[in-house]
């Protein structure tokens, strides 16, 4: 049966969703190199991220094997993941204190 | 494999047989559009550049403009100026002339005002489409073909398999001996490690890092987070969170195949294989730099609907969104299937796309031709409007 989100890398912590999914959904989902079930924790739309792990402030959000923000609370498995928990680490003017 | 193109001069083969309308600058456009709605077979090449600037954007626009003019889909140009303009248009019409192809000019301030440059223009671009239409099409292997690759309106759908497949077309056309460009610097923040990966020689892979480095610090100087910018609040709503996601998913439309050299916006790659130009992401501008390099088709994928073409090359836009497929059907020309499975089903999708591509090529309208939509680019600068 089709898959209702995709693993992109074996690495990655977080999984996008190929469907609208709603809170409480059970996932069972190939990593590429095992099975994990994963108990959705918000709704979460179509093409849009949830965590496949526990994720500390301040670690990074692996998808394409590869860094692609930083977590700016705890993110717990089957969480959402979106600009409302997850920070970018690049062009950010406003840390930098350029000019205004 | 072969496709359908007209022989131009230089040696470089068209897939459309256009009479270029170059405005020169911004306050020449309105003669520019009323000519080209008025000949057949004429593209209009409007913009908002061409004066009142600092040097490096008039050299910038001068060069952008000469390099448009030679883009084998045009059969010739003619250039379209106001008279006071800080581009000079003999400078331009004389670049454009050394591709050998026609070039005409007209000046509104010498010719009495629009109406008058209007009447001009349109008999020189008449008798210069009446010549255009004697060019013989003829068969033209694909190492003829310049691809230019891009992405916009993206979603997450755009990284999971519509660019993924435009990567698997651009590295069928490299090696048939073929060359696609690619850019989008903004779009290489995050994943210019990777990138840099792939460059032929240590001097190419400094200049990965630079033109990156160049982009993002422009970004910080302004004194904020990009995010609602790049990425877009559109991509965001699509699921792209940050910058990097979008990065990553955007590099692999340009396949996987070695980085031959990085070129400035307006240059004019020289060679074959893959290439990249330094260019902003946003449509107007970036698919200008890719019609400057040389581009006679382009591959646009989109997530969200991005709908523009360009007035003289075919852009042939492709999505992975099935919403977007269905509800934007006037727009999109191809639907990739979306898998479960990375990387599944991408060859395939690129075998069926390069297909389209050569068609494409050989004359078969995109739906942004069908509708011509797409009469509003621009040229990238880098300083002040003053």
């Amino acid at each position: 049966m089709r898959q209702q989100a995709v693993i992109l890398n074996p690495k990655d912590n977080v999984a996008t969703a190929l469907a609208d999914m709603r809170a409480g959904a059970t996932l069972e989902l190939d990593t590429g190199e095992r099975t994990m079930v994963i108990k959705l924790n918000d709704p979460v739309p179509f093409g849009h991220k949830f965590s496949l792990a526990n994720i500390d402030p301040g670690s990074p959000i692996i998808k394409y094997g590869e860094a692609i923000g930083i977590a700016t609370t705890t993110i717990q498995p089957g969480d959402y993941v979106h600009v409302h928990n997850v920070a970018s680490a690049r062009a950010r003017g406003d840390l930098a204190g350029g000019a205004k | 494999m072969s496709f359908l193109g007209y022989p131009r001069q230089d040696g470089s083969v068209g897939t459309r047989n256009y009479i270029g309308i170059i405005s020169t600058v911004s306050c020449a456009n309105d003669v520019t559009w009323w000519i080209s709605q008025k000949v057949k077979g004429c593209a209009p090449f409007m913009h908002g550049q061409g004066c009142c600037c600092t040097k490096p954007d008039i050299d910038l626009t001068t060069r952008t403009l000469i390099s448009l003019g030679w883009n084998p889909n045009l059969a010739g140009v003619l250039v379209v100026s106001l008279g006071c303009e800080a581009v000079l248009a003999d400078v331009i019409a004389d670049g454009i002339a050394k591709s050998g192809k026609p070039v005409e000019k007209i000046v509104i301030q010498k010719m009495g005002g629009a109406t008058a440059a209007l009447a001009q223009g349109c008999r020189l671009a008449q008798a210069m489409a009446a010549e255009a239409s004697k060019v013989k099409i003829d068969k033209f292997d694909d190492s003829e073909l310049v691809l230019g690759v891009k992405c916009g309106a993206s979603d997450t759908t755009s990284g999971l398999a519509s660019n993924p497949a435009t990567g698997a077309a651009c590295d069928l056309l490299i090696d048939n001996g073929g060359t696609c460009i690619f850019g989008e610097t903004t779009e290489f923040i995050g994943a210019e490690h990777i990138l840099a990966r792939r460059a032929t020689n240590p001097q190419v892979a400094k200049k990965i890092m630079d033109i990156v480095a160049r982009m993002e610090k422009r970004a910080i100087d302004m004194g904020f987070d990009m995010r609602g910018g790049q990425p877009t609040s559109g991509n965001i709503a699509g699921g792209l969170t940050t910058i990097e996601e979008k990065t990553l998913g955007a590099i692999v439309k340009g396949g996987t195949k070695p980085i031959q050299e990085v070129y400035e916006y307006g240059e004019r790659p020289q060679g074959k294989g893959l290439f990249i130009i330094d260019t902003p992401g946003r449509e107007p501008e970036f698919l200008t730099g890719l019609a400057a390099a040389g581009a006679q088709v382009i591959v646009f994928t989109t997530g969200l609907g991005a709908p523009q073409g360009f007035p003289f090359i075919p852009v042939i836009k492709i999505t992975a969104n099935p919403i977007t497929y269905s509800h934007l059907s006037e727009h999109m020309d191809m639907f990739i299937e979306l898998s479960d499975k990375a990387g599944s089903g991408i060859t395939q999708a690129g075998q069926n796309l390069y297909k389209e591509i050569l068609t494409v090529a050989s004359g078969k309208p995109t739906k942004a031709e069908k509708i011509n939509y797409g009469n509003f680019p621009n040229i990238f600068t880098i300083g002040p409007v003053m």
